[in-house]
């Protein structure tokens, strides 16, 4: 069976996948930069959309990999509307650091 | 039959009518013409009555008009209907016979009221409620009526409602008949869920055929009842709202008060004498009571000053007789001095308030006086009424009164002699009344001296009609020869076979009665016109007098012993338990408040912040689900 999984063994994926994964978290967290954050969060999607890719082939079944098509779509609707906001924050404040944003407070 | 349901439909809603022209247009349409058309509708329904009085001869068994079913619950049926039987139209023929005099005199002597129309208004729903009350075929049509005078005495003892000490008159006369209206209810209850039925006719064949009755549960539902009678016919212990009463102006006392709505209790309870014939118990109670309320109400008469007064405790002296004869099972001697009493004590209200519209709402004898010549036709139709309250023979009092004494004699000696004493006493305290009032010289102001006068026609008319009648009543019931009993019988079956025989014994305590109220006549002659005595001023009483004066300080001691407790548990209730209570429910609001106030601190914008709760849930949510593998 020509599987790629017969190369590279199914835990690297995850441990890959779980790297990326806190690579995002830990972006999230110490990063001010509304873009970084940004880019941080489709770190940890696309971390998680890897271990669906992963699984999905492990276990002989394209239902995983048709999801990650769903997640990927909406990611990129997500970033679009997202770079929207940060654009026009911007455009208001002149900056994209997250600690300017406390005025959306209602 | 259809024309019967109309007759009695007309009877029963004319007065109705009234008062609805009379609430929504009294005002414009004017003072004589709002008093015509509240007198003209009770004489229709007086006519009415008249001919259903002169067809009841035809039809013994009475006339039942069904007009709808009202209540129906499995097998509970409670019809809308009207029983015109003897009884009833017997007393709808004083009611609304009385009633159109009343409300004549009512178009003198309330001209100067500016809310004259409102007057009459009440005083026709009175007589549509007084109406209902009496021609129910059954215990809830009845109760219908009872609830509906109970409001329209309230709304005119408290008419001239600008004066406080009037309108907690008002009140005092509704609460204390709450209390008997509660007794009334129980012992419909009672009688509802032992019989399935509260109509009369089905009633009193159940109870009379029902062999094995619980005798408990009737003893209560008839104590029950004579608590409603208690409490409407003002019976100690519920009678201190009846004085009181005469806040209201003079019709009404003598309507209300003392001709009609008081005797409702008489009403029920011999409506209802097939159930308190079986219950020999109750009996005893009600001829105690009456005995007793008779005797101090009476004492408390003869020191009153206020005319009204007098005149009121006699009417719960008077009624306290009439329970005693109903204790005693002599329903027709009640019926007939319910008639006789109507007469005359509604000629004695109409009366005092003719000298009271003289003398410009003076009330106080001490203060009249001498009023004989001024007011001559007044004089002698008082004069003749209270002949005839207090037992001269030949009026009408003393037939229905010695009848009352004579059944007292025969079933219970002491009874006999407290009676007596009452009746001796009444002579006493009326003709005091009448020679504080009429006799001697004046003894108030010189401008109401210059201003006395004899009411106009439209007062002295119905008192002439009443001391007519005061004087010939006697003759429904003369001894020996009784038409109201022989009326009666179809109601009261157990008088058919018991006709009075008057012997030796009969005349010797007809002619104790007699003396006895002449003795009482005799006494007030000697004291205030001999004497010349005229009662002191309320200072300078002292001693038992003052006692009586002061009514036993019954209401006081009712203020004790209800009122102010009630007040201070509602007082305790208001400022502790209601306290308590809204601050627990408003702690509850504060709390919440007070979380979310502090909640609030943690939204304060910072995203950073934000986003680090979000990755700890993460971590939460994922640790979570490692635990629960």
């Amino acid at each position: 069976m020509n599987n790629i999984l017969n190369h590279i063994g199914i835990e690297n994926y995850i441990f890959l996948s779980v790297i990326l994964f806190c690579i995002g978290v830990f972006g999230v967290l110490y990063r001010r930069n509304a873009i970084i954050v940004f880019m941080s969060i489709e770190i940890m999607l696309n971390a998680v959309n890897l271990l669906f890719v992963a699984f999905s082939t492990y276990h002989q079944d394209a239902q995983g990999q048709v999801f990650v098509f769903f997640s990927m779509a909406v990611a990129a609707a997500e970033v679009a509307v997202g770079l929207a906001i940060l654009v026009s924050i911007f455009r208001n404040l002149g900056s994209i650091t997250i600690d300017n944003l406390k005025n959306l407070k209602g | 039959m259809e024309m019967n349901t109309n007759i009695a439909l007309v009877l029963v809603l004319a007065p109705f009518l009234g008062f609805l022209i009379n609430v929504f247009f009294g005002k414009s349409l004017g003072k004589s013409l709002s008093g015509i058309i509240g007198t003209l509708s009770v004489v229709v329904s007086f006519i009415a009555t008249v001919y259903f009085f002169s067809g009841i001869a035809a039809q013994p068994e009475g006339i039942r008009i069904t007009l709808f079913d009202w209540i129906q619950i499995s097998n509970f049926k409670v019809d809308f209907g009207f029983q015109l039987d003897q009884l009833s139209i017997l007393w709808l023929l004083f009611v609304t016979g009385i009633g159109s005099l009343i409300h004549l005199y009512s178009i003198s002597y309330m001209h100067d009221d500016e809310n004259m129309h409102k007057f009459f208004a009440y005083l026709n729903l009175f007589i549509f409620f007084m109406i209902t009350l009496v021609i129910g075929s059954n215990l809830l049509v009845m109760f219908i009526g009872w609830e509906g005078v109970g409001l329209c005495s309230y709304l005119l003892i408290g008419f001239w409602h600008k004066n406080q000490e009037f309108n907690d008159a008002a009140k005092k006369a509704f609460i204390m008949n709450r209390i008997g209206d509660l007794g009334l209810l129980v012992g419909i209850f009672i009688l509802g869920s032992l019989f399935s039925t509260v109509d009369f006719t089905t009633l009193k064949t159940a109870i009379t055929t029902a062999p094995d009755y619980n005798d408990f549960w009737f003893s209560v539902a008839a104590l029950t009842l004579f608590i409603g009678a208690c409490g409407k016919s003002a019976q100690i212990p519920l009678y201190t709202w009846l004085p009181d009463a005469m806040a209201g102006p003079t019709p009404v006392s003598a309507l209300i008060h003392a001709a009609t709505m008081v005797t409702a209790g008489i009403f029920m309870i011999t409506r209802l004498n097939f159930l308190f014939d079986l219950v020999p118990s109750v009996q005893s109670i009600i001829a105690i009571v009456g005995a007793v309320t008779a005797l101090v109400a009476a004492t408390i008469g003869l020191v009153q000053n206020d005319i009204k007064k007098v005149l009121a405790y006699s009417t719960v002296s008077q009624l306290g007789l009439m329970f005693l004869a109903l204790g005693l099972g002599a329903y027709e001697v009640a019926v007939f001095h319910v008639i006789t009493h109507a007469f005359f004590k509604a000629c004695l209200f109409l009366g005092s308030g003719s000298v009271i519209h003289a003398l410009h709402g003076e009330q106080d004898m001490r203060n009249m006086g001498g009023l004989k010549k001024a007011m001559p036709i007044t004089f002698v139709t008082m004069l003749i009424a209270s002949l005839a309250i207090s037992g001269v023979p030949l009026f009408s009092g003393f037939f229905s009164k010695d009848e009352i004494l004579l059944v007292a004699f025969h079933h219970n000696i002491p009874l006999w002699v407290v009676a007596s004493v009452a009746s001796i006493m009444t002579a006493f305290y009326m003709f005091r009344l009448m020679f504080l009032t009429f006799f001697q010289e004046f003894r108030g102001t010189s401008a109401q001296k210059h201003h006395l006068h004899e009411s106009p026609s439209l007062i002295t008319i119905p008192l002439i009609v009443l001391a007519i009648l005061a004087t010939i009543g006697g003759l429904i019931s003369l001894p020996g020869n009784s038409w109201l009993n022989g009326y009666l019988t179809p109601i009261l079956p157990k008088l058919a076979n018991a006709e009075h025989h008057l012997g030796t014994t009969e005349y010797i305590l007809m002619a104790i009665a007699v003396v006895g109220g002449l003795v009482g006549i005799g006494i007030a002659y000697a004291k205030y016109i001999k004497q010349n005595t005229v009662p002191t001023e309320d200072a300078a009483i002292s001693g038992f007098s003052k006692m009586l004066y002061n009514k036993y300080y019954v209401d006081e001691c009712y203020d004790a012993i209800f009122v102010k407790p009630i007040n201070f548990l509602s007082r305790f209730f208001r400022d502790t338990i209601e306290t308590g209570l809204s601050a627990l429910v408003f702690g509850f609001g504060k709390v919440t408040n007070e979380i979310s106030y502090q909640g609030k601190k943690i939204q304060n914008g910072s995203i950073g912040l934000y986003l680090f709760v979000f990755v700890l849930g993460l971590c939460a949510i994922v640790s979570y689900l490692f635990l629960a593998q």
